[in-house]
């Protein structure tokens, strides 16, 4: 078979597991791909190289593409999302001084209890509370606003979110730069490890479902270069399969501290994997459901409706109008392709591209090409539910 | 006479910054600071209020700076180069480069060209001098690589070390790899069986 060579673009995090097991386990060889994984340096090196054609595929925060194609950083370029890599696997944590301040009011962490949570923060908090993200184009910074502006006693400038290069968050916290932080594993760990911070929630319980990387490509090359896409498209799906298997978990994280692509020891890697998490120094490890997800519910489907929901923030930041921003954000999310790649090799897929974003409290099956099949949960810790196909705006 | 600008150059490795600067006042801008981490980048934009910032385009502080241009609430806000991309060869030349630029205050175009084309025909020799000094670097490691493994081989079979070398050539050819991974694997090989 001719070889297609092809160069990704990737930033050393735990959640970038299906492009490092498409490529250790030939499931990008066997579709005809040379997969070339490239490490970025930050995400705005990776924006840029993209858009430069220096790179063909990227492993993006999911806010990335719809930014880039609203012209929000860096140059505008149409980039589209082919699929979602994984859905959740982020967490908030907190300083051990915030956390001390926290103790003393008779607040006790659950790893669960956003509300409690986040009321305990305003009522402890003097000044502004600094919180790290690892970009302004994040799900992070996104679930955040989610969760802390519906707290009582929540006022915009009472927190100050900052852009913190992950591999520096431990620091920042350590030395009184951050109060607070969200940021992927396994920066998280570290900084419970290096720093003695708590991690006080996991992603999912702000979201149960938030789409957090995405495959980007750029929309001209992508349109000129279908085929290929669609075998880069099912070789991720095959990883992500195979990654959401439990009984192979132990050689996922085996195979990841292995490969040179991410350089990272094992116990940074199975925490994630494991969805067991040590929240301070000295605890034993929670069990947290859902935390990562790489394929189970349909979690590579590029949901329309979660473009939509990008969309929403991305113009209440930067005061854009929301109809048309919509539009653009649901056009990036190519649910087209990735019908294309996977329905003719049997993956079963929804019948619809959109759903009503925090409508399933629970696993519930909904049609699909063959059937039926179980999606969920997706909802919000406030119950917010978001239907972008009703005429009026959503409200929060 | 239109060289006043306030220039700030983001960079942790001393000796690059140093260089930067030196073109810089070469060029004939002599009012250029580094900076030589972005923890502190907030303040010094406010304080110092730089036209330009200079930092290279794998720079993990990009994201901070990045984050500046969008949410920050400082009177003079960066503005990524390449949002304006009536230049695209200018843009092209600095990524290939590796340096990026944020420009503030809306300066005007014919004032930034010149600063750039200065940065990137020094980032340009700077990547050129640490590309060639790696270079070296390896082909150093590699000889003495090799010279264990002739001499594992003289020892082992008692050959002259002309010899030993057109082994380890053959041996290379055959196999379609190259010297120096053949004589790594027979020096690893070596240590484990010590």
């Amino acid at each position: 078979m001719k070889m297609t060579r092809i160069n990704c673009g990737y930033l050393p995090l735990v959640d970038c597991a299906p492009l490092i097991i498409a490529k250790e386990l030939s499931f990008a060889a066997e579709e005809g791909l040379d997969l070339q994984l490239m490490k970025q340096p930050s995400w705005s090196a990776l924006r840029d190289r993209l858009a430069f054609g220096q790179i063909q595929f990227a492993h993006m925060l999911s806010p990335m593409p719809v930014a880039m194609s609203l012209g929000l950083g860096g140059v505008a370029t149409r980039i589209d999302a082919l699929m979602v890599l994984s859905v959740n696997g982020t967490v908030i944590g907190i300083s051990a001084a915030l956390d001390q301040q926290l103790q003393a009011i008779g607040w006790r962490n659950s790893f669960s209890t956003p509300q409690a949570t986040s009321a305990a923060l305003f009522e402890v908090s003097t000044q502004r509370l600094r919180i790290g993200v690892p970009f302004p184009f994040s799900m992070h910074r996104m679930l955040l606003e989610t969760w802390l502006s519906q707290a009582p006693g929540y006022a915009a400038e009472r927190i100050e979110i900052v852009t913190v290069p992950p591999p520096k968050m431990a620091e920042a916290v350590r030395d009184g730069t951050l109060d607070m932080f969200c940021v992927g594993e396994p920066w998280g760990t570290v900084a419970v490890q290096q720093s003695d911070a708590t991690l006080v929630l996991p992603g999912s319980s702000i979201w149960e479902f938030a789409p957090e990387k995405v495959l980007g490509v750029h929309h001209d090359w992508a349109e000129q270069n279908q085929e290929t896409c669609q075998a880069m498209i099912r070789a991720l799906s095959k990883a992500a399969n195979w990654l959401d298997q439990p009984r192979n978990t132990p050689l996922a994280v085996s195979i990841l501290a292995r490969s040179q692509h991410l350089d990272l020891p094992e116990q940074a890697i199975d925490p994630a994997l494991t969805h067991r998490l040590t929240t301070k120094l000295g605890q034993s490890p929670r069990q947290t459901d859902h935390f990562l997800r790489f394929y189970q519910s349909a979690a590579n489907f590029p949901w329309r409706s979660q473009a939509s929901w990008i969309a929403d923030f991305l113009s209440g930041w930067h005061g854009l109008e929301v109809e048309p921003a919509r539009d653009a954000a649901r056009a990036c999310f190519r649910t087209d392709l990735y019908r294309a790649a996977l329905a003719p090799i049997g993956v079963e897929l929804p019948g619809a591209s959109e759903k009503i974003e925090g409508a399933m409290g629970r696993p519930t099956a909904v049609s699909s090409t063959m059937g039926e099949m179980i999606l969920g949960p997706d909802g919000f810790f406030n119950g917010a539910v978001f239907d972008f196909t009703s005429a009026k705006l959503p409200k929060n | 006479m239109h060289k006043d600008l306030n220039i700030l150059v983001v960079e942790a490795d001393q000796a690059k910054a140093q260089e930067i600067l030196q073109a810089l006042q070469d060029g004939g801008w002599n009012n250029a600071t580094v900076l030589s981490s972005a923890s502190a980048l907030e303040r010094t934009l406010q304080q110092q209020d730089p036209d330009i910032i200079l930092i290279d385009l794998a720079n993990p502080d990009r994201d901070t700076l990045e984050h500046l241009c969008f949410v920050s609430n400082a009177r003079s806000r960066p503005v990524a180069m390449f949002v304006d991309q009536t230049d695209a060869a200018m843009t092209q030349a600095a990524i290939s480069s590796g340096l990026s630029a944020y420009v503030v205050n809306g300066l005007q175009k014919d004032r930034i060209k010149p600063v750039l084309e200065t940065a990137i025909a020094r980032f340009k020799m700077i990547t050129k001098m640490q590309t060639e000094l790696e270079a070296a670097k390896q082909a150093l490691a590699d000889r003495k690589t090799i010279d264990r493994a002739k001499g594992l081989l003289i020892a082992a079979r008692g050959i002259s070390e002309d010899e030993a070398y057109s082994l380890l050539r053959k041996t290379a050819m055959d196999q379609g790899r190259k010297v120096i991974d053949v004589a790594t694997a027979l020096v690893t090989a070596a240590e484990l069986l010590q």
